[in-house]
C-alpha cells in the first residue's frame, strides 16, 4: 500500500542523504521525496510517498524516528491530509492537436507557460492522481518532457503542525 | 582563553573524563598531535593500525561502560577505521572516532588524502559531524559523547578538517545538552510494565530471553534479582553473557545456533518470553515461521526499531532496561507471597528444563592424547581471576567460550556479535587492558583471526599492556571448515592455513613470551606459566584440528532441530 509521509528534520548538514540512505539500505521503495524548507528556521519538511504493508511501515516510521535529525513523522496515509502535486509538461502541438491541448488544459484548471509553433509547455496542479490523469490524456498527442515534483502534504482542518 | 581548534578539541575530551585514546597520526591530525605532545592528562596509545586502535577504542568501552574515543588521519586512515566502526555499531557500544580531514576549502577537490568518511561511515554509525567553525567544536563534541551513550548507544564519527585545527578561538563547554529531535526514552510505562508483571504471574513456562542490552544498561543485578525471585529461566545471547551468573540453577546458558540444547528446547516449548535487550537475531531465532510457537513475548528495549522487526510481539515496552527490571522488581516486592506461589506453580517447568540440561548438557569428548579445545576453555576458566576480562576473535574458539566459560559477571565478555569481525579480540583485549591494568585480560583467537591484528603485539609490549593471547590453534579457518565439512561434502576450499606458524618465535620477535601446549598434559602447565608472568604472553595450543561446535542449527532449520553429534 502506498504511504505518505511528512517528515520534519532539522537542517543539518547531510540530513538529506541520511534519509535517503536510510532507504535504500534497509531496501524500502521510495516512490517520490519533496523537501524544502519551513516557516521556522533551521527547519525542513520532507514529503516522502513509500509503499510497504503494515510491517514495512512500522519499522521505516521507527527508523527514521531513530535518525538524530528528524524531529516529527506523520503518515497522512488515512485521508487526514491534502496532497497536491506540480508538473511542468512540454507537449506536441501542432496543426489540430494544439485545440485538443487547450482543451485538455482548460478541463484540468492548467495553464500554459510557454507557448512555440509546435509545442505547449503546461503547468499542472493537483492531487497525484489528477496529473496522472492530464497525463493519460495529453500522451497520444506526444509527450516531449515532464518534471513531477512529488507529492506534498498538508493536514485537513484548523490544527498547524509547527515549522 | 584563546586557543587553537586541536587545543579546543582535548580540552573537550578532558571535560568529557576521557583518560585514555587510542591514535594513529598523519597529515590532517598533525596539529592534534603537536597539542598532544604537551597535553599531560590524556593518555595516547599508539596502535600499529587504525582498525586495532578503534577496536581497542571499542574494548575499552565495552570493559569499562564509557565511551571510547579513536583518532585517525583522513583518508586511509580514515577508511581503516571503518572495519572497527562497524561492529561497534552492531553492537550498540558507545565511541566517539575523531578523523582528520582535508581543509574545508579544499573538501570536495578530490584532495591528497581526502575521503568522506561521513558518507562511508553513514549506515554504521549512530550518527556524525563535520565541524565547519571553530566555534562549533565545542557543542559538537559535548552533543557526539551524549549521543554516543545514551538510548542505545552506537559510535558517532566527528569529522575534523586541518583548518579548524589551527584556527583560532575561545574554550567554553557547555554545560548540558539539548537536542529537541533527540529524545531516547528512557522510563519503560508504568502501565505497560504492570501488564507485564500480569502476563509473567500467569505464565507456566516462562523464560527470560536476554541481550548485550541488559550488559550495556548496567541492569544485570535487577534481572538476577528479578529471575531468582520469580524462579524464570534466564537464556542469554552470546552479546548477553555474563548479564546473569552462569553458574546459577537458572541459566539455561547461551541459545540460538550454537545454544545449548535446554536453552533451545526451553524457548521452543515456552508460553512466554520476556525478551530482555535482545532484538531476535536470524542466528538467535532459526527458521522465524516455527520460532517459539506456543510462546506470547514481552519485548523490552531501549529502540523502537527493534520491537516488531523480525517477530511478532504481544507486549512492547521502550525504554531503559534497568528502569523497566526496576519497576518489576517493585511489582515483585510488593506481592511476595503470589510471587512465592508462582515460584513453587513452576516446578513442573523447573523439572522439565533439567530433564533436558540432563538429556543433552553441553560436551565433548575428551581425549588423552590430544588437546580438546573445549578442555583448554574449562581450564582457562578454573585457573584464571574471577574478575578476569576474556575478549574472543571470531570463529569456533568463540562459540567454545561462549559454551564452556560460563561468565558470571557482566563486561567480562568482549566479542564481537552482530558482525563477527575477525581481527577483533587482540585488540580489544588490549583497550580493556588499558582500562584495567591491574586485572587479568585474556583474548581467545584461532590461528586465522588473531593474524589479522598481531602487529599489535608490539602495542601491547612497548604499552607494558600484559594481555595473554591464547591461540586454539588448528591450522584450519575452523569454523568455514565446519560448514565445508557439513554442508559442502569436506570440500576445504582455502580453509586449510597450510603454513604453520612458529607463535614462540612470533612472540619472541615482539619482546614477549610465548608457550606451546601440545598434548592435554600439557595444558595446565602452560596456562600457568602464561598468567604467571607479567607481561604480554602467548600461550599456543595445537587443538583437534577438525573438531566441531555443537549443538549446531543448521541455517534456515528451526531451533530445536539441533544437530547433538554428527
Ligand atoms: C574479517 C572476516 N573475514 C572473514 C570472516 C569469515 N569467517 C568467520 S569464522 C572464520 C574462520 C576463523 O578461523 P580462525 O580464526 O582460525 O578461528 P577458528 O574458527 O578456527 O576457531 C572466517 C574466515 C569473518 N568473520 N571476518
Amino acid at each position: 500500500m502506498q504511504h505518505t509521509l511528512s517528515v520534519l528534520v532539522e537542517n543539518e548538514f547531510g540530513v538529506l542523504s541520511r534519509v535517503a540512505s536510510l532507504f535504500s539500505g534497509r531496501g524500502f521503495n521510495i516512490d517520490s521525496l519533496s523537501v524544502a524548507p519551513t516557516n521556522e528556521e533551521g527547519l525542513s519538511r520532507m514529503t516522502i510517498v513509500t509503499r510497504g504493508d503494515d510491517k514495512i511501515l512500522e519499522q521505516i516510521n521507527k527508523q527514521l524516528n531513530k535518525l538524530i535529525d528528524v524531529l516529527k513523522v506523520i503518515d497522512f496515509t488515512d485521508g487526514s491530509g491534502i496532497e497536491r502535486e506540480m508538473a511542468l509538461i512540454k507537449v506536441t502541438a501542432e496543426d489540430e492537436s494544439r485545440a485538443e491541448v487547450l482543451r485538455i488544459v482548460d478541463i484540468f484548471r492548467a495553464k500554459i507557460i510557454d507557448v512555440t509553433p509546435k509545442s505547449y509547455t503546461i503547468e499542472a496542479t493537483g492531487n497525484p492522481l489528477k496529473i496522472d490523469a492530464i497525463l493519460d490524456l495529453l500522451r497520444p498527442l506526444g509527450l516531449k518532457e515532464l518534471v513531477r515534483t512529488g507529492s506534498v502534504t498538508i493536514g485537513r482542518g484548523a490544527k498547524g503542525w509547527k515549522g | 582563553m584563546k586557543m587553537n581548534g586541536a587545543r579546543i578539541m582535548l580540552e573537550c575530551l578532558k571535560k568529557e573524563g576521557v583518560d585514555t585514546v587510542f591514535g594513529y597520526p598523519g597529515g590532517t591530525v598533525i596539529n592534534i598531535y603537536d597539542e598532544l605532545f604537551s597535553f599531560k592528562e590524556i593518555r595516547h596509545i599508539l596502535p600499529r593500525h587504525e582498525q586495532a586502535g578503534t577496536h581497542a577504542a571499542d574494548g575499552y568501552a565495552r570493559a569499562t561502560g564509557k565511551v571510547g574515543v579513536a583518532i585517525a588521519t583522513s583518508g586511509p586512515g580514515a577508511t581503516n577505521t571503518v572495519t572497527a566502526i562497524a561492529p561497534a555499531y552492531m553492537d550498540s557500544i558507545p565511541m566517539v572516532i575523531v578523523t582528520g580531514q582535508v581543509p574545508t576549502a579544499l573538501i570536495g577537490n578530490d584532495a591528497f588524502q581526502e575521503v568522506d568518511i561521513i558518507g562511508i561511515t553513514r549506515p554504521c554509525t549512530k550518527h556524525s559531524f563535520l565541524i565547519r567553525d571553530v566555534k562549533d567544536i565545542a557543542m559538537i563534541m559535548k552533543k557526539a559523547f551524549y549521543i554516543a551513550r545514551t538510548g542505545r548507544p552506537g559510535p558517532v564519527l566527528v569529522d575534523f578538517p586541518k583548518d579548524i585545527q589551527v584556527a583560532m578561538g575561545e574554550f567554553a563547554y557547555p554545560d548540558s545538552v539539548e537536542i529537541r529531535s533527540y529524545k531516547p526514552t528512557v522510563e519503560g510505562h508504568p502501565r505497560q510494565v504492570e501488564k507485564a508483571f500480569k502476563m509473567i504471574l500467569e505464565s507456566h513456562r516462562p523464560v527470560l530471553y536476554v541481550g548485550g542490552g541488559v550488559v550495556l544498561g548496567d541492569a544485570s543485578e535487577q534481572l538476577t534479582s528479578l529471575a531468582r525471585n520469580l524462579g524464570i529461566p534466564v537464556t542469554t545471547t552470546l552479546m548477553g553473557l555474563g548479564s546473569f551468573p552462569g553458574d546459577d540453577p537458572l541459566s539455561l546458558g547461551m541459545l540460538g545456533m550454537h545454544g545449548a540444547y535446554c536453552a533451545n528446547m526451553a524457548m521452543t516449548h515456552s508460553d512466554l518470553i520476556i525478551a530482555v535487550g535482545s532484538r531476535f537475531d536470524d542466528r538467535v531465532t532459526g527458521k522465524l515461521a516455527t520460532f517459539a510457537p506456543h510462546a506470547k513475548i514481552i519485548h523490552v528495549d531501549v529502540d523502537p526499531t527493534s520491537i516488531k522487526k523480525n517477530v511478532r510481539v504481544d507486549l512492547p515496552i521502550v525504554g531503559d532496561v534497568r528502569d523497566v527490571l526496576t519497576q518489576m522488581l517493585k511489582l515483585t516486592d510488593k506481592v511476595k507471597d503470589k510471587a512465592a506461589e508462582y515460584v513453587s506453580a513452576l516446578s513442573p517447568w523447573h523439572e522439565e528444563i533439567s530433564d533436558w540440561k540432563e538429556k543433552h548438557p553441553l560436551s565433548y569428548k575428551s581425549s588423552t592424547t590430544i588437546i580438546k579445545p573445549q578442555f583448554v576453555i574449562q581450564k582457562l576458566r578454573e585457573l584464571s581471576d574471577e574478575d578476569a576480562i576474556i575478549s574472543t576473535d571470531v570463529g569456533q574458539h568463540q562459540m567454545w567460550t561462549a559454551q564452556f566459560f560460563k561468565f558470571n559477571r557482566p563486561r567480562t565478555l568482549l566479542t564481537s556479535g552482530g558482525l563477527g569481525t575477525m581481527g577483533y579480540g587482540l585488540p580489544a583485549a588490549m583497550g580493556a587492558q588499558a582500562a584495567f591494568p591491574g586485572r587479568q585480560v585474556i583474548t581467545i583467537c584461532g590461528d586465522g583471526g588473531v593474524q589479522m591484528n598481531i602487529q599489535e603485539m608490539a602495542t601491547l609490549v612497548q604499552n607494558k599492556l600484559p594481555v595473554k593471547i591464547v591461540i586454539l590453534n588448528n591450522n584450519f579457518l575452523g569454523m568455514v571448515r565446519q560448514w565445508q565439512e557439513l554442508f559442502f561434502d569436506k570440500r576445504y576450499s582455502q580453509t586449510c592455513m597450510e603454513l604453520p606458524i612458529d607463535y614462540i618465535k612470533l612472540a619472541d620477535a615482539y619482546g614477549a613470551k610465548g608457550f606451546l601446549a601440545t598434548k592435554p598434559d600439557d595444558v595446565e602447565k602452560v596456562i600457568r606459566q602464561g598468567f604467571a608472568e607479567n607481561g604480554p604472553v602467548i600461550m599456543e595450543f595445537k587443538i583437534a584440528r577438525e573438531e566441531k561446535v555443537l549443538p549446531m542449527v543448521p541455517a534456515g532449520a528451526s531451533l530445536n532441530e539441533m544437530v547433538l553429534n554428527a
